[in-house]
């Protein structure tokens, strides 16, 4: 379909990662819009029981099933595609599975009834992730008249301090399970993980707590544990632009910022009181080349991970589907779909 | 007590609208014994905690906080370096005022691990022990960690070596999940499907008998089949050797939610100046009500305040944008020629931080208006992270409303 180089092309599986409070359900929608241009069929799907994106779509909670949410921005001549959402609910996935594999349907009620559903979802090692992460290499590999029916699947994920963890299925089943149809499901999942088919983006912002979690996050994916999965972008989000050139930036900084050159613009723009005006300015400018020398400090961290990264401008106002679609164009632009 | 007046800054709180929620004077109340600070993800909970720990103990009261996963950093500040456990001092804390500061992180599978060798003989324990259904339980099952916050702080309070706990609650998914998990966990063990794991043998009545019975053999033809036989031997193991611990495990989570419910808890709900976060401490609010849980008030943390409010926004911007164009009296310099640069930029700065400061303002007002009894602090956003005792400190002080400008 696009013919366009992006920098994740034959991934087919985008697993959304982030600390808490950086946005990472955000990117994650902006992400399936952006991949969803040009005609492709894109499904966006969350799996933390949050109902986060019907919240980002502002649409009633979303059930279990793939339903429409959203269409891509159209390139050009060509008609953008659709966003499907899903909320995967690890019970409902559980009975799908019973369904699918063993014709169990009747008996999932009464299983629900006894509370086995919620023992094996909650309390059978691993056996929680392997359902959901299933549910996401279910939906890659489904075809529809001999082609994918998602171009792309993007999975919201559990935050970075999880996402280990999360996605080292085989392992976490291992106590479980060394033979049987679990294993098999769960080695199954594993061949999907573990390809160039599916990355693993970081969505972070310029603060020092949650560029720590993203370093780990990338070192433990790296890790022999972690054998063949993929890292994928660094999203830094909630970018501001720097207000201060270089040189008053830095004078700024050192508090050195010439309070009558300011006083003398102030008054210029026909602003009274620019004496005791530009002394408070003056503290918040000092307060904003802090802050900007911090977000340099924190990028130099990032960029040292050897991951490409995207930047992405922070929706003032709250985000609705307009700042999606700008957050979307944002990570189509630098290459990222 | 009413909110105070708008002093030069322009936080959420200078509606005026609100009661001002007073940290000292709950943390210095010798009633106090708990506080519980909670609130949805990276919102500073922890930091928060440490803070309002930090500053009653150098007012004189002796104070253990409990920390569930804090960052390195503010970890090392406090000297905690392993998940040990252990209340250890924490070294620099000011004692002038006669009181005393331990920090400890919780190690939640020791805890559990604890409590299974207290309630089993030694060959039983180290039987549930090695059983791989316990050591998922006890590391990863959803409400394991909130179960053993809970626990611990049970054991802390039982321990009456400290005046007051602070208890940062776990990085839960919800805030929600805190309250529910361990009688969760209770009921989840003391439930049905263990009963019927655990065998037929102690079935009460015969009528249950034979329901029980197609139950037993439809549950374990079913796991069989998806899980295999050695799995299903594992869970049987695993229920009948904890068979003597089940109503232990729910007696403790009901304790443990009526020893929140007393007078001596005090719970602070936390949360940023965004939708999220005030939404989730909306409903965290309503359900501390319901459940009647003494709830102190709220803290919004990071908020951000713009200097020199007398200048609005728009007449800020205008200002640049004129500035910018060379229109201004004697400016002939036109656009880029960087005349006003620097006036160009401050009057850009702090119309975006008004703007920021009116749009966190509105978030909390629709708290307030729809919680009006809720008392309310604030802590300023800071440009860096926290790392060592005087950081604390000053949040602290934030927190007890000393900084403010008024």
């Amino acid at each position: 379909m696009s013919t366009r180089d992006t920098d994740w092309d034959g991934v087919r599986l985008h697993v959304v990662t982030g600390k808490g409070g950086t946005g990472k359900t955000t990117v994650a929608a902006a992400l399936a819009l952006a991949l969803a241009s040009g005609g492709r069929n894109v499904l966006l799907m969350e799996v933390e029981g949050r109902q986060g994106i019907a919240q980002l779509f502002d649409c009633p909670p979303l059930p279990y099933g793939e339903r429409k949410v959203a269409v891509g921005p159209a390139i050009g001549p060509q008609q953008g595609g659709d966003v499907y959402a899903l909320a995967v609910d690890p019970e409902a996935a559980f009975l799908e599975y019973l369904a699918m594999f063993y014709n169990l349907r009747h008996a999932g009620q009464a299983l629900t009834r006894l509370g086995v559903v919620d023992f094996v979802t909650t309390l059978a090692p691993g056996l929680r992730d392997v359902l959901l992460t299933g549910k996401a290499a279910e939906a890659v590999r489904r075809r529809k008249g001999g082609k994918y029916l998602y171009d792309a699947v993007v999975m919201d994920a559990p935050p970075t301090g999880r996402i280990g963890r999360f996605l080292n299925v085989a392992a976490e089943v291992s106590g479980l399970a060394k033979v049987g149809p679990i294993r098999g499901h769960a080695d199954t999942v594993q061949s999907v993980i573990r390809s160039p088919q599916t990355a693993v983006h970081f969505v972070t912002v310029l603060e020092e707590m949650p560029v720590q979690e993203t370093l780990d996050g990338i070192a433990e994916l790296r890790d022999e544990a972690h054998d063949g999965m993929q890292v994928g972008g660094i999203m830094i989000n909630m970018m501001r632009p720097g207000v201060l050139s270089k040189t008053d930036l830095s004078a700024a900084k050192d508090g050195t910022l010439d309070e009558d050159e300011l006083a003398t613009g102030l008054k210029a723009a026909g602003i009274e009181e620019s004496r005791s005006l530009a002394a408070e300015l003056a503290a918040d400018l000092a307060e904003d080349a802090r802050a900007m020398d911090l977000h340099r400090r924190e990028r130099q961290r990032l960029a040292a991970a050897g991951q490409p990264r995207y930047e992405l401008p922070l929706v003032p106002d709250g985000m609705d589907l307009a700042g999606l679609y700008r957050l979307a164009e944002a990570l189509r632009d630098q290459g990222a779909a | 007590m009413t909110g105070r007046q708008d002093g030069g800054g322009l936080g959420p709180l200078a509606a005026g609208r609100y009661r001002w929620l007073d940290v000292d004077r709950l943390a210095d109340d010798p009633r106090t014994r708990i506080i519980v600070c909670c609130g949805s993800g990276g919102v500073g909970k922890t930091t928060i905690a440490a803070a309002v720990g930090l500053r009653a103990a150098e007012r004189g009261r002796h104070v253990v906080v409990l920390t569930v996963d804090p960052a390195r950093r503010l970890a090392q500040s406090m000297g905690l370096t392993t998940l040990d456990n252990t209340p250890r001092p924490v070294a620099g804390t000011q004692t002038s005022a006669g009181g005393s500061l331990h920090a400890m992180m919780l190690d939640m599978k020791r805890t559990f691990d604890e409590i299974v060798e207290a309630h089993s003989d030694p060959d039983r324990a180290t039987q549930i022990l090695a059983n791989p259904f316990y050591q998922s339980l006890s590391s990863s099952f959803a409400g394991t960690q909130e179960y053993m916050a809970m626990e611990k702080l049970g054991q802390l309070r039982r321990a009456e070596e400290w005046d007051l706990i602070v208890v940062d609650t776990p990085p839960s998914r919800s805030a929600l999940d805190f309250l529910d998990a361990p009688q969760r966990l209770g009921r989840f063990l003391d439930g049905r499907l263990i009963r019927i794991l655990t065998g037929p043998a102690k079935l009460g009545g015969r009528a249950y008998l034979r329901v029980l019975n197609t139950g037993f053999s439809l549950v374990t033809g079913v796991l069989t089949k998806v899980l295999g036989a050695q799995v299903l031997r594992d869970v049987q193991t695993f229920v009948t050797a904890l068979d003597t611990m089940f109503g232990g495990f729910r007696e403790r989570a009901d304790d443990t939610y009526r020893l929140l419910q007393t007078p001596g808890t005090a719970f602070l709900v936390i949360a940023a100046p965004e939708p999220d976060a005030l939404r989730e401490a909306s409903y965290f609010v309503e359900r501390l009500s319901r459940d009647r849980m003494p709830l102190a008030g709220l803290i919004v943390n990071r908020v951000h305040r713009a200097r020199a409010t007398r200048l609005s926004a728009a007449r800020s911007l205008a200002a640049a944008e004129m500035l910018q164009n060379g229109s201004a009296p004697g400016g002939s310099a036109g656009p880029g020629s960087g005349r006003y640069q620097l006036a160009e930029a401050a009057l850009r700065l702090h119309a975006e931080r008004m703007q920021l400061a009116i749009r966190e303002r509105r978030l909390a007002e629709h708290f307030i208006a729809a919680h009006p009894a809720v008392p309310i602090a604030e802590v300023p956003a800071r440009p860096e992270d926290v790392h060592d005792l005087d950081g604390l400190r000053e949040i602290g002080v934030s927190l007890a409303g000393a900084d403010d400008p008024a």
